[in-house]
């Protein structure tokens, strides 16, 4: 860790940004007619050294999303003298070689892009911050930016969920910059619960222009700015035993765990679900 | 404890005419509609047959007193006390009184469009009924609904109120009403002077007064030491007018002159010991780990333009020092004023006797005083606040970090976030991981992965990074996005489409929403039903339902033209939920329907 930074230095518009780079391979090479990986981390590494630039002290991690593992590849404040973001590549190498030596061996999977790992790198971007604040009482201010663009994976709302809400009660945004073909309904609640900004891009060669106008600017200038706000939020959760958004289900009264079928007992508490055995009236108050 | 439906209630009791009243034992007995008392000896003259109807009200003392006391009171005025052996007696007829109070009052009144009207078989005390009254007074959505579903039969009391609990047992903290505060403007040291004569007039109020004592205890301590003692009041107030005449004139030699002539003058012209010794205290409790830099922009002591704060005085007269104490400070003069408009009004006494108001803040300020000494915890406070601002790093153990508290949300925030739901429907995030097919095995998939890391590694990023044409296009879409969000929801953020609505058309829109989660929340619990009372239950729900629905298409038909879309919007989450509801119900009864044709009992 950087030393401790004198008070009168450390401003309100310093910033912490974590960045989880979406490194599914195949969601990158179903993409590859419209936006390449090459000019996405072109992009991405323009951004984070304007970041860098924007002030002394500003400090930025990059996580890479695998579909098997997720990694820290870049940490601009390892290191005696700030780095520039392009010492994240030969990292972000090493990494898909890990990915894809974690992956199974014939596993010939023409059928879909599957989703990456999200809920692990947003975990580990809160491990992060929180070794951050326990620092001492002056440090800058983090942040969270995905840019994601593989599918929601459904068996993962329940850690998605868990991480946005530890993320709501540490006050981190999560800001969302989603770069597939369809709307992350994950990352939409993310960037709604926790205050961040969500922003799906029209146009992905002028990603660089996005990020810099929406993605760059520090907390405190947020409340001078008008960001771009999308028309409605899909809150739809998904039900436990399935994994399916579901609009309407069945919730335990202890554990609030959602299910789409009548069940007889809850499998996250193991409370058992009472039947309505009696015919009198007296019993339907109880019920209630 | 008591059968709810008990008829009878038969308890020996005293019967009393006030509290302190040992009272004349007997039995209590009491039905439905009256209560009878009956005193064990026969000649004694207590003998009671009330109805129930002339008793409005019923109050009792608290478990574990002394006494058991249940007292009936009447509307005009009369009460009847009795007293019993122990306090579950004492609590099976006060529960059965509250029973038939509120029987009788339904029998014996109309129902007001604002009460609210209990339900036969349960027992309410008063003290509830009270608080749902109070609270459907305080908030007119809640009695809207109630008016609309209780009132018109849809749902039944105790149902209604059963997920409200938390509503009725917020305890209503009265609100503190404003109170005057003190004047700020110093009382005028320059008194009603005649140019002709040669009187100074002074006016002391009551008002005035206050100010005086709480700012200058020397005199209040004068005050209570020499009225009525050795002067009037009115002489006391002269002496007092007369020094601050002195003091007017900056007179200090004649000030000190007078003093020494007459020594009760002298309190009012030397300086304030008391208030010295406050400020003292004051000081020791400042923070000393207060961060007050001083930087050049704090110099004002040898500014080359004296148009900067104010003028110094160079030109001080030194006087001999026996003559000091008789100088006034006003800049003291000012802070200690303005601290004690800024405490405000501390004693609550009526300002007319001055007496009192000086002996009320003398305690005031004893009690401080002592407060401060005592004051332990606050000296702990500040050892704690002292060691953490000068932390030694490494030795101290590291400290939670800040954290948000638990916000519950209000549901009607996500009113208007609800429009995306309108445009997808279930199926919709499965169908879109479909459209991307990645038709290359995995291995092939990392090649490329890792061919386009090392195909910056060795090119650079590319130059420009972005073309500026792309670039201005991008600018211009996020601006006309953001443009055309404001202008659709309003400059506000937090303002959305319901306030650009004409005002009927939103209140209407917002009651049916409330309505249907009312109706909703009702109509899901009852399922699966098993019992005929369910089964009526959903079916009035869902009539009910079926009732709002048309309205619903109405509002939709009624509004302007350009609103209609973002109004559809809106009222569609409403219907499907309502949509979901009839399908349910329909399926239901179908089910029991074919069922029913197996059971030749039904149901």
């Amino acid at each position: 860790m950087s030393p401790p930074v004198p008070s009168k230095i450390l401003t309100d518009d310093v910033s912490l940004l974590m960045v989880l780079i979406d490194s599914n391979p195949h969601f990158w090479s179903s993409i590859k007619p419209h936006f390449s990986f090459s000019k996405f981390l072109s992009h991405v590494l323009a951004f984070l050294n304007s970041i860098l630039l924007l002030n002394q002290l500003n400090q930025v991690v990059v996580i890479a999303t695998g579909i098997n593992s997720c990694g820290y590849v870049f940490d601009s404040s390892s290191g005696s003298v700030s780095q520039r973001a392009e010492s994240l590549l030969p990292k972000l190498e090493e990494f898909a070689e890990n990915d894809e030596s974690l992956s199974e061996r014939d596993d010939d999977s023409g059928n879909g892009v599957g989703s990456s790992l999200l809920s692990g790198s947003l975990s580990m971007a809160l491990c992060y911050i929180q070794r951050v604040f326990r620092s001492g009482p002056l440090h800058p201010q983090p942040r969270i930016i995905c840019l994601h663009g593989s599918p929601d994976g459904p068996g993962q709302y329940v850690a998605i969920m868990n991480s946005i809400f530890s993320a709501q009660r540490s006050m981190v945004p999560i800001d969302s910059c989603v770069i597939g073909i369809q709307h992350s309904a994950f990352l939409q609640q993310a960037s709604y619960i926790t205050g961040g900004v969500y922003l799906k891009p029209q146009q992905l060669d002028g990603l660089f222009q996005y990020l810099a106008t929406v993605f760059a600017t520090d907390l405190h200038s947020r409340n001078f700015l008008q960001l771009p706000k999308p028309v409605g939020v899909d809150f739809r959760a998904s039900c436990f035993c399935h994994k399916n958004t579901i609009d309407m289900g069945f919730i335990c009264s202890v554990c609030l765990s959602i299910f789409c079928k009548h069940q007889k007992k809850c499998s996250t508490c193991g409370s058992i679900f009472g039947q309505a055995q009696t015919r009198d009236p007296s019993a339907s108050q109880q019920r209630k | 404890m008591a059968d709810k439906q008990q008829q009878v209630v038969v308890k020996r009791a005293r019967h009393k005419s006030s509290v302190k009243d040992p009272g004349t034992p007997g039995v209590l007995k009491m039905t439905k509609d009256r209560f009878t008392f009956m005193a064990n000896d026969p000649s004694s003259p207590v003998k009671l047959n009330v109805e129930f109807r002339t008793i409005k009200g019923h109050k009792f003392t608290k478990d574990g007193t002394k006494q058991a006391l249940l007292n009936l009171t009447q509307d005009q005025g009369g009460n009847y006390i009795f007293e019993f052996e122990n306090f579950p007696d004492r609590n099976v007829c006060k529960d059965f009184v509250a029973s038939a109070i509120a029987l009788s009052g339904e029998a014996g009144r109309t129902v007001p469009e604002k009460s609210a009207v209990p339900i036969q078989d349960e027992q309410l005390s008063a003290a509830e009924m009270e608080r749902r009254i109070k609270l459907l007074q305080e908030d007119s959505d809640l009695q809207k609904l109630h008016k609309q579903f209780v009132i018109g039969g849809i749902l039944s009391e105790a149902e209604f109120w059963a997920t409200r609990k938390k509503l009725l047992e917020q305890n209503y903290s009265r609100r503190p009403k404003q109170r005057v505060a003190l004047k700020n403007d110093m009382w005028s040291t320059k008194p009603l002077a005649d140019g002709q004569s040669n009187r100074v007039t002074f006016n002391l109020t009551p008002e005035i007064i206050l100010q005086i004592f709480a700012e200058k205890p020397a005199v209040r301590q004068a005050y209570l030491n020499f009225v009525p003692n050795k002067m009037t009041e009115k002489e006391f107030w002269t002496k007092y007018s007369r020094a601050e005449y002195l003091h007017s004139t900056k007179n200090v030699i004649a000030a000190a002159a007078e003093a020494a002539e007459d020594e009760e003058l002298a309190v009012f012209l030397k300086q304030d010991d008391m208030l010295v010794n406050e400020a003292r205290k004051k000081i020791r409790q400042v923070d000393p780990t207060l961060d007050m830099e001083a930087d050049e922009g704090d110099d004002y002591m040898h500014l080359p333009i004296q148009d900067h704060g104010l003028p110094r005085n160079d030109n001080k007269d030194v006087l001999d020092s026996q003559y000091e104490p008789y100088r006034r400070s006003f800049s003291q003069h000012l802070n200690q004023h303005a601290a004690v408009v800024l405490q405000g009004r501390v004693i609550d006494v009526e300002l007319g006797d001055t007496r009192s108001v000086a002996e009320a803040l003398a305690r005031t300020k004893h009690a401080e005083l002592a407060k401060d000494a005592s004051d332990v915890y606050l000296d702990k406070e500040r050892l704690e606040r002292i060691s953490r601002m000068t932390e030694i790093e490494d030795l101290q153990a590291p400290r939670d970090p800040a954290v948000a508290p638990l916000s519950i949300k209000d549901p009607r925030d996500y009113f208007d976030s609800q429009q995306a739901n309108a445009f997808s429907t279930l199926g919709d995030t499965v169908s879109g991981a479909k459209q991307l097919k990645c038709s290359v095995s995995t291995r092939e998939a990392y090649c490329s992965l890792k061919e386009c890391i090392s195909e910056i590694k060795f090119q650079g990023l590319t130059e420009p990074t972005i073309n500026s044409e792309v670039a201005f296009k991008v600018l211009n879409g996020l601006a006309q996005n953001i443009s055309s969000n404001k202008y659709h929801l309003g400059r506000n953020p937090n303002e959305s489409i319901l306030d650009s609505l004409p005002k009927i058309t939103r209140e209407e829109l917002l009651l049916h929403w409330s309505s249907i989660q009312e109706l909703l929340k009702h109509f899901w619990s009852s399922y699966p039903i098993t019992t005929k009372y369910l089964l009526t239950k959903a079916t009035k729900l869902k009539d009910a339902m079926s009732q709002i629905y048309p309205k619903l298409q109405e509002i939709k038909e009624s509004v302007q033209s350009d609103l209609r879309h973002q109004v559809s919007l809106l009222v569609q989450p409403m219907l499907q939920a309502l949509d979901a509801a009839f399908a349910h119900y329909d399926a239901d009864v179908q089910n029991r329907s074919a069922r029913s044709g197996e059971r030749p009992n039904g149901f």
